[in-house]
């Protein structure tokens, strides 16, 4: 067997999944991305066990199990944050995410007196305001999602 | 050139195809589709490389579940069913960061290994691995399942936003939800 043949082939698969996540503009092909990177990373330690000779006898195939299990919980978390951007603004394109964007809810533990109430709605206003412009593309879907 | 080499070849070639058309699809569900069919070949090969176990959980795993999982999504944020024009970024720059780590991972494997031949070892059938997941490995392991325990109680926390605000916030959270 000839190792260099599925190391070339992680290789390529790897560079393709870094293309893939710069490429990509949906979250969910994103997400596939990175498991075509993983995939890589897994051939090359199941790969890496037939050929290196380690003290422990199949610890690549067993660290290729730890990756699988890993690629599992991501793609969970992963889908559940997506799926929740969706709900919030009805798109996943990952170029749009605002990420300086206060929080909505960032003053309200100070909520309590009366006096500090004016400031609080003050802020919640245009968060508010930005999260119905979220909606506005999609406001046909937004009722049924909710 | 033995059989083994001729099918990882077929097979690797299998991958890389199927991973181009992943990445470079127009069609949503049809990413997801090409999607199995690398990650089949990618199974095949760990079958030629001895690793039955990681072979067939390969299979359980990422081809019925994870890939599942993905064409839920796709299906849950209304994809449209025909091609679409909007998936992609104008992409240069991905190309050359992602040809660039590709052909470098290449390069640097085929200088490592060359052309040079090694016989394949016993195996790794679920019982080696077994023993040796719960005997060396076995710490790991178990923290691993700690892990996945708290990676679904964070995706379920995530799902729902009406767990997801904690102690004195409680109050307007239900405000607002009887607002909105």
């Amino acid at each position: 067997m000839r190792p260099v043949v599925p190391y070339v082939t992680a290789a390529v698969l790897f560079g393709l999944g870094v293309y893939g996540v710069l490429r990509r503009r949906n979250a969910v092909l994103v997400l596939m991305a990175v498991e075509l990177m993983l995939n890589a990373v897994n051939l090359i330690l199941v790969t890496a066990d037939t050929t290196v000779r380690a003290q422990l006898p199949h610890a690549g195939q067993v660290f290729a199990l730890f990756v699988i299990v890993l690629a599992a919980a991501e793609i969970g978390v992963g889908l559940a944050i997506v799926l929740q951007l969706y709900r919030l603004r009805a798109s996943v394109a990952v170029d749009e995410v605002p990420l300086t964007e206060a929080p909505a809810e960032a003053g309200s533990p100070s909520a309590g007196p009366s006096a500090s109430s004016t400031p609080v709605g003050a802020a919640a206003g245009p968060a508010g305001a930005l999260v119905d412009g979220g909606h506005r593309p999609g406001s046909s879907d937004g009722s049924e999602v909710r | 050139m033995t059989g083994a080499d001729l099918l990882l070849l077929a097979l690797g070639a299998v991958a890389v195809g199927a991973g181009v058309l992943v990445v470079g699809t127009k069609h949503l569900v049809r990413a997801g589709l090409y999607l199995v069919v690398c990650l089949g070949a990618l199974a095949g090969d760990y079958l030629v490389l001895t690793a039955e176990l990681v072979a067939w959980v390969q299979v359980l795993i990422y081809v019925g579940a994870v890939v599942v999982l993905l064409l839920f999504a796709v299906m849950l944020t209304r994809a449209p069913i025909g091609a679409s024009d909007d998936l992609d970024r104008p992409g240069w720059p991905a190309a050359l960061i992602g040809g660039g780590s590709g052909l470098g991972l290449a390069v640097l494997l085929v200088d490592a290994f060359r052309w040079s031949r090694v016989e394949l070892p016993a195996a790794g059938t679920a019982d080696r691995l077994g023993e040796q997941v719960f005997r060396s490995w076995v710490l790991p392991f178990e923290v691993l399942s700690v892990l996945l325990l708290a990676a679904l109680v964070g995706a379920i926390v995530l799902s729902r936003p009406d767990i997801g605000r904690s102690g004195p916030t409680a109050g307007s959270a239900v405000e607002e939800g009887g607002r909105g």
